[in-house]
């Protein structure tokens, strides 16, 4: 998977990247760069709503969202020996993420050769607008 | 009624019912009482996070803990108080295992005024070999999905600081 990753990236195929991981495929991920890098795009789709009542997408997709989020920029911003395995995510909720687009970035606070902290935030609306959620992972890299 | 006017527990099986995330992953609220719950996922290939390991993706087990964490929050509480996710911390201790169902439990061990307390685990058959441990917090009577709101059109009372509504 590391070899299709480097391959895909030296061509700048993110949207392949995406496509590897079916489950990214079936909550609606999209893989983006702008000028500050990896951006994931959580494409609102109606199946990952989980309150029907205030129409605000489930919790549970917003913290796979961070995580991934999380592990794409590991897997696609560093040159990374094997994929990354996470440890453990703590995910703040800060606001309901409404029925839209969700994005979210990664960065990483410290690499060293076993373990990898990183730091995701989530947003809606333009320029990192509304943060929705925050998260810190710890990754294993051996 | 009991006297701490919990919800029928019926109602929070609706509530779960109602959920459209739940029914995309295909999850199975197997039991709901009282400050506990079981629920299970079935290994399927659209769920893979790895694609050479065939391993389910964390972000699917995030899912079925935050939604039985949040589920025996609302059998805990008194009926029609909304929740909100405040935070959920998740040890992941082993990968699950492809092909395999995954079952969780959870546990809703102190309700306070505004805030309840949750802890969970998830495993594929054995219990005592967990795949995960999540902790979690919610807050209660924000804006959120309460067992009465389930199946009317009601929008939640009262708005919320923060927090996801569940």
């Amino acid at each position: 998977m590391l070899k299709t990753v480097a391959d895909l990236r030296a061509r700048g195929d993110l949207a392949a990247i995406s496509d590897l991981v079916p489950y990214a495929r079936t909550i609606g991920i999209e893989l983006l760069r702008d000028e500050r890098g990896l951006l994931t795009a959580l494409r609102f789709r109606e199946h990952n709503i989980g309150n029907f009542v205030v129409r605000a997408i489930h919790g549970g997709v917003v913290g796979a969202l961070l995580e991934h989020a999380a592990m794409m920029h590991l897997l696609v911003e560093t040159d990374v020996q094997v994929v990354p395995r996470i440890i453990n995510v703590s995910i703040d909720y800060l606001r309901p993420c409404r029925a839209e687009d969700t994005f979210a970035r990664g960065s990483i606070i410290r690499q060293g050769r076993t373990v990898a902290n990183v730091r995701i935030t989530a947003w809606q609306g333009a320029d990192s607008g509304r943060l929705v959620a925050a998260a810190h992972a710890h990754f294993l890299l051996t | 009624m009991t006297p701490a006017n919990l919800p029928d527990l019926a109602r929070v099986v609706a509530a779960f019912a109602s959920i459209p995330h739940c029914r995309l992953l295909g999850m199975r609220l197997e039991e709901v009482r009282r400050g506990s719950g079981m629920m299970s996922l079935d290994w399927s290939e659209r769920l893979v996070g790895n694609p050479v390991t065939r391993v389910i993706h964390s972000g699917a087990v995030t899912a079925l803990l935050d939604t039985l964490c949040g589920l025996v929050v609302m059998a805990s509480v008194p009926e029609g108080t909304p929740l909100a996710t405040l935070d959920l911390r998740i040890d992941y201790l082993r990968p699950a295992t492809p092909e395999k169902r995954i079952r969780a439990t959870a546990e809703c061990y102190k309700v306070t005024h505004s805030v309840a307390f949750v802890h969970g685990r998830a495993f594929n058959d054995d219990a005592a070999d967990a795949i995960a441990h999540c902790t979690g917090t919610f807050m209660l009577g924000g804006v959120g999905f309460s067992a009465a709101a389930a199946g009317n059109d009601e929008p939640g009372a009262g708005r919320s600081e923060g927090g996801q509504p569940c």
